[in-house]
């Protein structure tokens, strides 16, 4: 099957899924309702340890409703509950020893839109430290600026650390909600349609970013943006809603083959943008 | 041909429009600016004339002196200054924790039964003549005490000043982006340390104006009072203070007398003084009515300037 198309592919191994050895989060026959309404099912999905997993498909197919399930942040919707299992290292994150907090330590989150608190940009990094007792200033000076380090901000802000974390410009602001959920040393960051608020240039610095940070973790990024899926992300999953309007996946496989080779029509059709 | 007339036609409705739409346009413009100056004028006057009646009773001696008895000229007011900062002071203490926790868990919950309670009597407690909320602080606390006290005028001002804070309090919260509280959720914080931590700050302008307008609210109140700290000419901060000293009393049993004695305010002075058949006291009442006036005002721009002062600090 040969498609004309003008998308760069990030270039790697065009590994199959079975041959990757290490998988960090599990889902099996994942359902999500709200209410009575299902938003997701039969969700089915194994994300690997240290890539990049993109996830796509058109607006309202339940993309982000797959994507908060995986830190419980759809616990805060009243109406909303969960059937089925997802599995960080293997034990279910639903399980009923489980500590929500641990959980969310574990697994970190970036929104849409840069949402630093209004303290200053070491306050704003240091929050996270300090929820789980972190005082010592020495060691908070060290985990603030590694984290700004990780996050490619360091050296924009470094003479400013007691500024408002409000002050600075959008792409930056992103640049340190992302230092802000690196500082609890978390082992899996989602990543909910992270630069569409910002404009290109922030957004590619964004992107390069997200590439060093896949060596040390585990990232699932929801996006809209088609060449972004595939700049960035090794993994893509597709999906779409259904008859009853439920997020379904309609396709999983490795970013090189769901963009050249697609399986399903529906699938081709999207990232070339034909419809969504 | 009926193109050609048709867009003629429009080309005339519309500069007919264009001419009857300049008049309207400027007769609105003049109708609205004159109703406007219209309605500035009451406050000028006000603020004008009590200026002009008021200013001349002005001089330190009137804020640092106690009534002479009736009859006599000079003297001041320090009571009614003491006793409005003490009663006003209290009701803030009083009003301000609760009002804003109510605030917290009705911006959190707004769809539960307590929620929906608690805006409904908000909004009828708001409603409620201060007159009657000063009865009830009667029944509730000068009654059983047996004497009037500061205190009570207190939980009267505090009853009064609660939806005014719930309210603002509340509508700051729901201005605070919903992503701000997931961010933090999202790194593990319990929902108490969310709201401490980052909601209240992010909300604080705003509550903080909340506040300052309930107190420049509650200070300009009479009617509870009357029923509450009755008034007392006689109260001397000082004297109780330094006796208190001198008696080895603690804080506590200072702080006590202090709350207990009934007490005077500026609005039951401007009240009683302006009733009285001596020219000298009513004269007297307009130099409170200025004071009156300026703490209010004052209050009011210092809430503004707050506000300014924090949106520079979060834009850095």
């Amino acid at each position: 099957m040969e498609m004309n198309m003008n998308i760069e592919v990030k270039q790697n191994k065009d590994f199959t899924v079975n041959e990757m050895a290490e998988i960090k989060v599990r889902t099996s026959q994942l359902s999500v309702y709200y209410g009575k309404f299902r938003a997701l099912t039969d969700i089915n999905m194994e994300i690997h340890d240290r890539k990049i997993t993109a996830i796509i498909g058109p607006s309202g197919c339940g993309k982000s409703t797959l994507l908060r399930s995986f830190n419980r942040m759809n616990d805060l919707t009243p109406s909303a509950h969960v059937e089925g299992k997802i599995e960080l290292d293997g034990e279910d994150i639903y399980g009923k020893n489980v500590d929500v907090v641990d959980i969310r330590r574990r697994i970190g989150m970036v929104f849409q839109r840069p949402n630093p608190f209004p303290k200053s940009i070491y306050d704003n990094v240091a929050y996270g430290p300090r929820l789980y007792g972190i005082r010592q200033r020495n060691h908070l000076d060290g985990i603030v600026e590694s984290s700004l380090k990780q996050s490619a901000l360091w050296d924009e802000v470094k003479d400013k650390l007691h500024q408002s974390g409000m002050s600075l410009s959008g792409g930056q602001q992103q640049r340190l909600c992302i230092a802000r959920a690196l500082a609890v040393q978390p082992e899996v960051i989602l990543m909910d349609e992270p630069a569409s608020a910002l404009d290109p240039i922030s957004t590619l610095r964004i992107e390069e970013l997200m590439h060093d940070l896949a060596k040390s973790y585990t990232i699932i990024i929801v996006t809209h943006n088609m060449q972004q899926a595939a700049r960035v992300s090794d993994f893509t999953a597709m999906m779409m809603i259904d008859e009853t309007r439920s997020g379904r996946m309609i396709e999983y496989n490795t970013t090189n083959i769901i963009f050249t080779r697609p399986q399903d029509k529906r699938t081709e059709d999207y990232v070339t943008g034909r419809f969504g | 041909m009926t193109t050609t007339s048709y867009s003629e036609l429009l080309k005339k409705g519309v500069e007919r429009r264009r001419v009857s739409r300049k008049g309207t346009n400027g007769f609105m413009l003049t109708l609205t600016g004159a109703l406007t100056v219209l309605a500035l004028i009451p406050l000028f006057w006000i603020i004008g004339y009590v200026f002009y009646k008021g200013g001349s009773t002005l001089n330190l001696a009137f804020f640092t002196q106690l009534p002479k008895p009736v009859g006599m000229t000079g003297g001041g007011v320090l009571h009614a200054i003491e006793g409005s900062l003490i009663v006003t002071f209290l009701a803030t203490i009083m009003a301000f924790i609760p009002g804003v926790l109510a605030a917290f868990y009705a911006a959190r919950n707004p769809n539960t039964v307590l929620g929906i309670g608690l805006r409904f009597s908000t909004d009828v407690l708001s409603g409620v003549p201060s007159i009657v909320v000063g009865l009830f602080a009667y029944a509730l606390i000068v009654k059983p005490q047996g004497h009037y006290s500061a205190l009570a005028g207190g939980v009267a001002l505090a009853i009064l000043m609660v939806p005014t804070i719930i309210r603002t309090t509340e509508e700051m919260l729901k201005l605070v982006p919903t992503n701000l509280r997931e961010a933090s959720l999202a790194l593990g914080a319990p929902e108490w340390k969310t709201s401490i931590s980052v909601l209240l700050p992010a909300a604080m302008d705003g509550v903080i104006t909340g506040v300052l307008l309930a107190i420049a609210r509650a200070a300009g109140e009479t009617a509870p009072l009357l029923f509450t700290t009755l008034g007392n000419e006689r109260f001397d901060l000082g004297t109780i203070i330094s006796s208190g000293v001198t008696n080895h009393q603690s804080i506590i049993q200072i702080l006590g007398r202090i709350f207990s004695s009934p007490i005077d305010s500026l609005p039951l002075t401007l009240w009683k003084y302006a009733g009285m058949p001596y020219p000298e006291r009513v004269q007297q009442a307009w130099g409170v009515a200025l004071i009156l006036l300026i703490l209010v005002l004052a209050t009011n721009i210092l809430a503004r300037v707050w506000i300014e002062i924090r949106k520079r600090k979060l834009r850095g």
